[in-house]
């Protein structure tokens, strides 16, 4: 056995799509079983077994997903209550949506139905990303198998009327942001909105609405079925449950696991993931949650814990657990100026700091990169990302400031040395404004 | 009340304040771009970040964030500071410093709050970002790359005048300001984005280049272009008006003017008569002005009284015509009329003319029905204020009329105003909304009034009115929609015909008059008529076309005088620059005429004319107030008279918004927006 996690164990059973992924397979695997059970106590059980089975929100937040379901009006008045899913996984490196709604459509269609119970929607969205045709296309014909089955739908037999849709994003990275979600689904423009209000109180059309990430909404049935307890036995207080873990870069097996919480980083990447390309050894950096978060040196990646808290404590994220694993070829640098382009480049342009600085960022990053940037402009560049951090209307600012934070937190001395590597073979330049003005 | 502690000091505020109101408040100012009071707020600029406990430790954007009880705002903390001058340099990154050639220059809320956040010098190395310029019309200059992408104009267009016709796209550094197609921006209020506009993106073509703001001359003055007397100001350099700019006045046009009041400025400027002419061997020769008034004078003792007709145009104010009365009444002229389109207003109270809901009142209607009106051309910042009352959600709005294309949904109950009687029989259920609405309004416009037909169509009108109770305790809402800025102020004086007097469309006609006096009457029909014409006015228009002895008077920017607005609200316009040439203040030339008749009129000043008006009729006394439902008592069945009704459709006077007076039709700017609007392309520039 490999990790710490046992078969029996496991949530996602068809991970990899090697069983059929259609309603008969899904029920073999267990899924629908017992549905109408679960809904026949009431949403508040439902709310209370997921509060103590303390599952986390999986889209990379890590917002208590039970507690946000009592943010919803405890009756239904003439606003009708709405759940939406926002499968618009766009997050570099992450793919981990992609093989749930690949392989056990029906989990989440099911996490679906109990989920809307929970916050009393009877209409369900499903956002999924415009990029996942395959993805569409499964979830479509498992919707229509489900709705034909009568499990889902006005009458079903599960005794909760409710319509799941499904709709396909644009293809902007924004629109996975709940509230430029919410916009996008609306059919305008994929900008965020304000908060107050929150979803909970005016979301969808001005409704309560609730907003989850597929995973978390996948895994729901599941923690019914066998108890909050027993989601608990996995992790670290806090951080309980098992979570869908992957991996990509230079490492010799990348896929996507299942594994407990709070696995060592370590374990998990040479158990899973086959180990660093070349050994532990050659490890230079991991960004650990997609790209939205702040890397990780070796030394710290040695020790570290995949759960939300350890990773913060080392001013790094959980974020959607998909590592991005760097070995000592890797030039950190480029990687990180590439992250800030797709940052410059998807940033919806609302607001200031995000719009002018995403863009000011990445053209001094490329200026690294090439070491043509003058010294004093490392503190300016740490300046101008703490002028986009935390100011913006989204989490987008953030995200695009932490990787740049990350990289000079850990390796500045290698772009020192590379700005004066640079100078000194140009001796009488003065710098990179004299080049740029060239 | 809830207290919030702004800075340490306790403030008391109102449930539903934002943040940024409540600092405002406690007298913080708090430096904005995208957030404007009468705009939803978009919180994009960030400029208003501040410090917020509790709340998360970053700093908030107030203009976004309720205020909630016991909560502690610092305005001037490091943080906010920091947070702040984050935000300018920003904004500074791809803005160009071309303040010195920018027509915002000194009136720029980027460059105002710069001094306060900028930094002295820029730490940004890059290559500024350029945009494409927008064609947004002939009215509106757009130098895109000064653009801050505060959206405030997308919001203004979108919400305010209903129409959505800019809009943001792309997205990140790419995001640009844009019109539909690249097509020109149709509302009439569309220029209110050059106010908006907190740089110089969006700027006045007209007015460009033209001058400083720190030159201008500023004036508060009345707006005369419609009926509803919009607050405006009056920029001038010497002699010329360079722009005009609206003030703020909740109660009547909020902060908005139309296209027509901010841009036929121009028009004061062309086509002036500035000395009297009289006509000789067929044409208009140029005389001194006791050769003028003598020539006057002559014709008028030489005239038996009842072949003398007067007839005053759509821009005079107060006093010209009380001066015109006094004198013309003294002659024993009994057909004196101000109401060149016919209209059959003038017999009956005078809330009969009036907008009695006020125009501010009107957002508190819950049904509306538009008799023969079209809000949007004849009073383009009504329009606003019903599409106000319509966003609401609490009202329904019905028509009878030609169907115009307004900013709002409405259902048209009929062409003509049968259907007013038929209103029960229609499937529609607007009938049944409007008797259970429990402040139902009606307005009828002139295109109702104006008519051969217009007595009977005002009586039925009234008597469907009274029916459905449009006039009940504390609420009067029968609202007659104007399209002069005279006219009101007209028939308050009792401008129109005593006795055996006629009314202004039988004095144009064939053998009408001998003698016709035109106080500034461009838009009445003369070519019937044979008549002597005296035309005392400021325009080369088609009164003095038409003219054998012209006295050359003052525009409305050139002269003091009182308009009554359609509600009834007297307002008192100021001068701003003096009237052109040897061009007089109309009353004052006719207190000279007067001497030459024999027959001097008692007063020497404007003020002991004012006196004199307000002593004849004390409703102009009271400036600024507007008698609104404290006059509800109002016989609407004895309005107009009884008798039969053309079945032709009500259709608003005004074909062509643009040109709807003398200064207008003189206007450059005026006419090519008309051409735009007639579809024509100009070869603009």
């Amino acid at each position: 056995m490999v990790g710490i996690l046992e078969d029996k164990d496991r949530i996602f059973t068809n991970l990899y799509g090697l069983d059929d992924w259609r309603l008969e397979g899904a029920r073999r695997r267990g899924v629908w079983n017992g549905t109408a059970d679960m809904l026949s106590v009431s949403p508040e059980w439902v709310c209370d077994q997921v509060k103590e089975s303390g599952l986390r929100g999986r889209g990379g937040a890590g917002f208590a997903t039970g507690l946000k379901w009592t943010f919803m009006p405890k009756q239904e008045s003439e606003r009708p209550h709405y759940l939406v899913v926002n499968a618009d996984e766009s997050e570099p490196g992450t793919c981990k949506d992609r093989e749930i709604m690949r392989g056990d459509p029906h989990r989440l269609i099911e996490g679906c139905l109990v989920a809307s119970y929970a916050v009393r929607a009877r209409d369900c969205f499903i956002y999924i990303r415009g990029e996942y045709v395959l993805e569409r296309e499964r979830l479509e014909e498992a919707i229509v198998e489900a709705t034909k089955a009568r499990l889902i739908g006005p009458k079903n037999i599960n005794g909760w009327p409710c319509n799941i849709r499904l709709t396909h994003g644009g293809g902007a990275y924004i629109c996975g942001d709940e509230m430029a979600l919410l916009e996008s689904l609306e059919g305008k423009k994929g900008q965020p909105r304000l908060k107050p209000p929150f979803p909970a109180g005016s979301g969808v059309y001005g409704c309560p609405t609730t907003v989850n990430n597929v995973e978390s909404i996948a895994v729901v049935p599941e923690i019914l079925r066998r108890g909050a307890a027993w989601f608990t036995t996995f992790g670290r207080p806090k951080n309980t449950g098992t979570k869908l873990m992957s991996a990509s870069g230079h490492i010799n097996r990348p896929c996507v696991v299942e594994e407990t919480m709070s696995i060592p980083m370590r374990q998990l990447v040479e158990e899973h993931f086959g180990g660093v390309r070349g050994g532990w050894g050659n490890l230079k950096a991991v960004i650990p949650g997609g790209s939205s978060v702040r890397l990780l040196p070796a030394d710290e990646a040695e020790v570290a814990l995949m759960d939300f808290d350890d990773l913060a404590s080392r001013k790094s994220g959980l974020g959607t657990a998909a590592m991005i694993v760097m070995d000592k070829s890797c030039d950190v640098v480029a990687a990180i100026a590439r992250l800030s382009y797709f940052y410059k480049h998807e940033s919806c342009g609302q607001c200031t700091p995000c719009r002018e600085g995403t863009g000011w960022m990445w053209r001094i990053m490329e200026r690294m990169v090439t070491g043509e940037a003058e010294p004093r402009e490392i503190d300016m560049l740490l300046d101008v990302a703490s002028q986009v951090e935390g100011h913006t209307i989204c989490g987008l600012g953030d995200a695009a400031a932490w990787p740049i934070q990350g990289l000079f937190m850990h390796f500045r001395p290698e772009i020192e040395e590379r700005i004066a590597r640079y100078r000194s073979r140009k001796a009488n330049v003065p710098g990179a404004s004299l080049i740029a003005a060239g | 009340m809830p207290t919030a502690k702004v800075n340490g000091t306790d403030i008391e505020f109102e449930n539903g304040m934002t943040v940024l109101q409540v600092a405002e408040l406690a007298g913080e100012e708090i430096p904005r771009f995208c957030y404007h009071e009468r705009l939803s707020i978009a919180g994009n600029c960030r400029m208003c970040l501040v410090e917020v406990k509790p709340g998360p430790p970053k700093p908030q954007a107030s203009c976004a964030l309720p205020a909630a009880d016991g909560q502690e705002i610092i305005t001037n903390s490091p943080m906010v500071e920091k947070a702040r001058k984050g935000v300018m340099e920003f904004l500074l990154i791809n803005h160009p410093l071309d303040c010195p050639i920018c027509d915002q220059g000194g009136e720029c809320d980027l460059q105002d709050q710069a001094m306060g956040y900028g930094r002295d010098s820029s730490r940004y190395q890059e290559n500024k970002r350029a945009v494409e310029e927008r064609n947004m019309g002939p009215l509106i200059k757009t130098i895109m790359t000064r653009c801050i992408q505060c959206t405030r104009c997308v919001r203004f267009i979108t919400e305010i005048a209903g129409r959505s016709e800019i809009g943001l796209v792309s997205r990140g550094e790419e995001v640009e300001i844009t019109t539909y197609l690249d097509q020109a921006v149709t509302s009439e209020l569309s220029a209110n984005i050059i106010d908006l506009c907190p740089v110089g993106a969006l700027t006045s073509r007209p007015y460009a280049f033209n001058a400083r703001p720190w030159e201008l001359t500023k004036t508060e003055s009345v707006d005369v272009m419609d009926a509803i007397g919009s607050a405006i100001r009056v920029d001038a350099r010497g002699p010329a008006v360079l722009r005009v700019l609206p003030r703020t006045n909740d109660e009547i046009n909020e902060e908005w003017i139309s296209d027509k009041t901010r841009f036929a400025c121009d028009g004061l400027g062309r086509q002036r008569l500035d000395r009297p002419m009289v006509r000789r061997s067929g044409r208009l020769q140029p005389v001194s002005w006791p050769e003028a008034l003598a020539a006057v004078a002559e014709k008028l003792k030489a005239t038996a009284a009842d072949r003398i007709g007067v007839i005053a145009g759509d821009l005079q104010d107060a006093e010209s015509m009380k001066a015109t009365l006094d004198l013309f009444r003294n002659l024993g002229v009994e057909s004196m009329d101000c109401r060149q389109d016919g209209s059959a207003l003038g017999d009956g109270p005078r809330e009969s003319w009036l907008f009695n809901s006020t125009i501010a009142g009107l957002e508190a209607a819950d049904a509306l029905l538009l008799i023969g009106a079209n809000p949007r051309l004849e009073a383009a910042v009504l329009n606003a204020r019903i599409r106000k009352m319509w966003l609401s959600g609490k009202s329904r709005i019905g028509l009878i009329g030609e169907a115009p294309e307004l900013t709002y949904d409405y259902e048209q109950l009929g062409e003509n105003i049968g259907a007013v009687l038929r209103l029960g029989d229609k499937a529609s259920d607007f009938a049944a909304a409007f008797r259970a609405a429990s402040r139902p309004a009606i307005v009828i416009g002139q295109g109702a009034l104006a008519r051969a037909d217009g007595a009977a169509v005002l009586r039925t009108a009234a008597t469907a009115a009274a029916e459905y109770g449009v006039v009940r305790d504390g609420w009067n809402g029968w609202n007659v929609l104007h399209t002069a800025a005279a006219r009101v102020g007209g028939l308050d004086l009792g401008f129109v015909p005593k006795g055996r007097g006629r009314a202004a469309g039988e004095l144009a006609a064939t053998g009408g008059a001998d003698v016709l006096f035109l106080l500034g009457a461009d838009e009445i029909d003369l070519s019937a008529s044979a008549a002597f014409v005296i035309y005392m006015g400021t325009h080369g228009d088609r009164g003095a076309h038409r003219a054998d002895v012209i006295l050359p008077g003052a525009a409305y920017t050139e002269k003091a005088g009182l308009y009554v607005n359609t509600e009834g609200r007297v307002q008192r316009g100021e001068r701003a620059v003096w009237p052109k040439g040897e061009a007089k203040e109309d009353w004052a030339i006719l207190r000279a005429l007067s001497d030459y008749l024999g027959r001097r009129l008692p007063y020497d000043t404007l003020d002991e004319l004012r006196a004199r008006l307000f002593a004849d009729h004390p409703t102009f006394g009271q400036i600024g107030y507007a008698p609104g439902s404290a006059s509800a008592a109002l016989d609407l069945g004895k309005l107009g008279d009884a008798g039969p009704w053309s079945d032709t459709p009500l259709a608003t006077p005004i074909a062509q918004f643009h040109l709807t007076n003398p200064i207008a039709r003189a206007s450059k700017t005026m006419a090519e927006c008309a051409a735009l609007a007639a579809g024509v392309k100009l070869a603009a520039e």
